[in-house]
């Protein structure tokens, strides 16, 4: 009767399952280390501990935080880890709302720095009123920040809905607005450069008096609590899940595809808002044809780093998000090694090409086969010595 | 008599994995003869035609052509020697014109004589007298059109040997007949035709011979005139009209003349081609839909369950009117439905054997209320048992298990949102047969504890130990009832069949 009971799974998992039973502490590690060889996480985390390490060898000092005036005279906390999490904010909101995306729509969004431009953009329209370089907001900014975001949702909905109902590849889709989005960031404000001057617009970007930690820091933090408590309050990532795998299948489960599709691109719209928000602050104006350049391609490595299969499916936020944070500290170290400017994206491709051959399929294929062969050879070993 | 043997295939062999697809299977085409290739699903037709067209490599046996061995590697080899073969699916290029689908990767070289390939497709079409011009782009031909484009391609090859797979499936009547003429037209040209289809008519229709597979094995080869529809019929399904009376003895009675209808449907029609057809079915009662693959059964239930755009009837559910739409209408409506094809509407295969079986009473529940995880654990861990779905654990992802245990999963997924009526299409396909004996148990265990089933099966026998009611549907037409008495195997191939039992010609 026992026998009939035994568990019927793949190969692989039964070598696990009939793995010799150690002593049950060594056992515990192994399976804790098996867990973690197992987990998305384990790339972005031994990427991000490389990168330590490497600052650790070379210059301790990179991990310094001080705590002093700055140049407005407030006490802040200053340090290349601070910047890490003050310059990596954006990428890190981005970051969540392209995982959605990815792993409902199995494609990415390729208009999101665009449309950064164009909610920025927004924002600036409205808090700088009648005047082109306002002295005082001339309107609430929580009012600029409703109509960005509007605006951008606008944009989300746009490419969801190619996406989701015209069924048009993500890419393509997003292609429109990747071109147009800066003329139409440009075009809100007449292509005239706003400069708002009220200090407090730049709290957003930069420091609120009395608070020593930079307020992108605390914005990303609040982004990562709403969207962990959607996640844990709604049942959305199971459906974006479960439409990512077999769209057919969730369909026949009553799951309405079209709209989980729909909402992760609007989910990704409010993401970029607060990103245009964060831009904007940091320089108080906007340049239409750099903000937020080339941040599409770094949000979506950092969804491949998190190790999210890009063809959609299973998803992990917090991998991702630490995928965003490995970027910035990539390009952090590089400029403090003093790297050229230029030469910067050089040497983050060959990170990345490292990083994602070694979490490609077929290199992990051939880490497990190399592991059960090194097992064998052990267990031969063993026999010969008894 | 028959013309020469032009093909031969000898005991082949073909195993994928631990299943047996081909056991020693033998198969003749004659030149000029119109072969009929049948056999229920998984009976190893197509497989044995991939083995042909050099898709699959076989593991044993010969393939012999004009008397010489051959060994066909690639599709390439195929047509190098002569085999030429039409997809249900069109595989040209309908961008192109006529004349350069006809044409396209015959040339030797890279060079491609433009002048005379319009002629030279014109002359063949006219030959074949099929009713498109050369420089015409095929998209804008009809189906039927394209299909004999297809045909025409392969002729021009100077093929020997031409296999037709499931051509008619997308044609119209009209259609068909144009191409059975052409069809026709070759065999006199002395080409020999491999003809796979799931319409019995047709066979009756064109064919000269022929040859059933059973379960990857051969079963024999007829000539058209030995082999009358019924005889057919229980050739395929491997029952010999003695032997089924019996069986009868096996089925359950039950009391449910005076229950109460749970569902009722008048002339629903779906998007997916049946016709409309009325439908009940009452409280605790089991019921059947059975035909041959292609008739329209799984169509159907798919109706009832919103999978496919229901374009038309009426449907009352404990006697009140709903609108059924999507799935999820009819779910808010006690209805589930446990899909045919497993692998793409059934499981969601990256995801915990866990979340597959709370899914759709997650649904159920709504965006704003999720299962929380030790509930979900809670239910898996429940169902793991009552089913023994064998696992290792309710974390494992679904797409590792076996078949019939994801099947069991999915079944969880249903009976854990308690529906009133549960439809079942082929729960039992491609799984053991222990597995099955369960869940046709489980049928009757759930009819009666007093919820109305609908069980569709390939397998007649299961279908008639379990179903009170049968109904019959031929070419996506409902054409019969069968209660009572007349829930006997030889009764149901009968009605399958339609026609006369004596008479296999219309």
């Amino acid at each position: 009767m026992e026998e009939n009971k035994t568990p019927e799974i793949n190969p692989e998992e039964k070598k696990v399952v009939q793995a010799p039973s150690k002593p049950a502490k060594s056992l515990d590690w192994k399976a804790i280390f098996g867990k973690m060889l197992h987990s998305q996480m384990l790339i972005p985390v031994v990427a991000m501990l490389a990168l330590l390490i490497f600052n650790l060898v070379n210059d301790p000092s990179f991990f310094a935080i001080k705590y002093g005036p700055n140049s407005v005279g407030d006490n802040v906390f200053t340090g290349n880890l601070i910047t890490i999490f003050d310059k990596g904010a954006e990428l890190a909101i981005l970051a969540i709302g392209m995982t959605l995306v990815t792993a409902a729509c199995g494609g990415q969004d390729i208009s999101v720095g665009a449309t950064i431009a164009i909610a920025g953009s927004a924002i600036l329209r409205v808090v700088r009123g009648s005047e082109i370089s306002p002295d005082t907001l001339q309107n609430p900014l929580i009012l600029g920040f409703l109509v960005g975001c509007l605006a951008v949702i606008a944009c989300g909905a746009f490419n969801g809905i190619l996406v989701a109902y015209f069924k048009i590849q993500p890419m393509v889709a997003t292609l429109i607005l990747f071109t147009a989005g800066r003329s139409i960031a440009a075009w809100i404000n007449q292509n005239q450069l706003p400069n708002i001057k009220d200090p407090t617009f730049g709290y957003y970007g930069g420091f609120i008096p009395g608070v020593p930690i930079a307020t992108p820091i605390i914005i990303s933090i609040i982004c990562f609590i709403v969207i962990a408590l959607v996640l844990r309050f709604t049942t959305l990532g199971l459906y974006a899940q479960s439409v990512g795998i077999n769209e057919q299948s969730s369909r026949l489960n009553g799951i309405n595809p079209t709209l989980i599709k729909f909402i992760t691109f609007v989910i990704l719209g409010i993401c970029v808002a607060v990103c245009g928000l964060i831009k904007v602050s940091r320089i108080s104006t906007i340049n239409y044809s750099s903000v937020a350049k080339d941040i599409e391609m770094d949000a979506i490595l950092a969804v491949a780093l998190g190790g999210n299969a890009l063809g959609g499916g299973k998803f992990s936020i917090k991998a991702s998000v630490l995928g965003a944070y490995v970027i910035q500290l990539l390009t952090t170290t590089l400029y403090t090694k003093k790297v050229n400017s230029a030469a910067i994206s050089a040497y983050k491709a060959i990170v990345v090409i490292i990083l994602v051959v070694i979490s490609a399929p077929v290199v992990r294929e051939l880490f497990a086969k190399l592991k059960v062969k090194l097992s064998k050879k052990m267990a031969r070993a063993g026999k010969k010595v008894a | 008599m028959r013309n020469k043997i032009v093909l031969e295939m000898k005991n082949i062999y073909k195993t994928f994995g631990t299943v047996k697809a081909l056991q020693g299977v033998e198969f003749r085409l004659a030149e000029g003869e119109i072969h009929a290739l049948m056999g229920e699903n998984g009976a190893g037709k197509s497989t044995l035609i991939k083995v042909l067209t050099g898709v699959y490599s076989k593991d044993e046996g010969d393939v012999i052509l004009n008397g010489k061995a051959v060994s066909i590697h690639s599709p390439q080899d195929a047509q190098k020697v002569g085999i030429s073969t039409v997809y249900q699916e069109i595989t040209l290029c309908p961008n192109l014109s006529v004349a350069e689908n006809m044409y396209i990767g015959r040339e030797k070289g890279v060079w491609q004589k433009w002048g005379s390939m319009n002629a030279g497709a014109t002359k063949i079409l006219e030959s074949l007298q099929i009713p498109a011009s050369a420089s015409q782009q095929l998209g804008t031909c009809s189906i039927a059109v394209q299909q004999m484009v297809a045909i025409a391609r392969a002729v021009d090859m100077e093929c020997k040997v031409l296999i037709l797979d499931e051509p008619t499936s997308s044609l119209d009547e009209q259609e068909v007949a144009k191409l059975f003429k052409l069809m026709r037209e070759l065999k006199e040209r002395g080409v020999g035709i491999i003809f796979v289809t799931h319409f019995l008519e047709q066979v009756y229709e064109v064919c000269d011979m022929i040859t059933v597979l059973r379960d990857g094995k051969y079963v024999g080869e007829y000539e058209i005139a030995d082999l009358p529809r019924i005889k057919l019929v229980s050739t395929m399904l491997g029952k010999d009209l003695d032997d089924l009376s019996d069986i009868k003895s096996d089925a359950k009675e039950y009391i449910c003349g005076e229950a109460p209808k749970v569902l009722e449907a008048f002339d629903l029609v779906s998007d997916a081609g049946i016709k409309p057809f009325d439908f009940y079915i009452k409280k605790g009662e089991v019921n059947g839909f059975t035909g041959l693959l292609g008739s329209g059964r799984s169509e159907c239930v798919r109706s009832i369950f919103g999978a496919d755009r229901v374009l038309g009837g009426k449907v009352l559910r404990d006697g009140k009117p709903v609108k059924i739409k999507a799935p999820i209408d009819a779910m808010k409506a006690g209805i589930a439905y446990l899909p045919e094809d497993r692998k793409n509407d059934g499981i969601v295969g990256d995801l915990s054997v866990r979340d597959n079986i709370v899914l759709a009473l997650q649904v159920l529940r709504g965006y704003f209320r999720p299962i929380s995880k030790e509930e979900a654990y809670k239910f898996a861990d429940e169902y793991i048992k009552l089913l023994e779905i064998k696992t290792a654990s309710a974390d494992t992802p679904i797409k590792s298990l076996s078949g019939g245990n994801q099947q069991k999963v999915i079944l969880a997924r249903w009976l854990l949102t308690h529906p009133e009526y549960l439809i079942l299409d082929e729960p039992t396909r491609g799984i053991d047969v222990g597995t099955k004996i369960e869940i046709q148990k489980l049928v009757l265990k759930l009819a009666g504890e007093g919820m109305a089933v609908t069980f569709i099966s390939s397998e007649t026998d299961e279908m008639l130990r379990t179903c009170s009611r049968l109904v019959v549907m031929r070419d996506r037409k409902v054409v019969g009832e069968l209660t009572g008495g007349d829930l006997t195997q030889s009764k149901i191939m009968e009605t399958i069949a339609g026609g006369g039992v004596e008479d296999g010609r219309e």
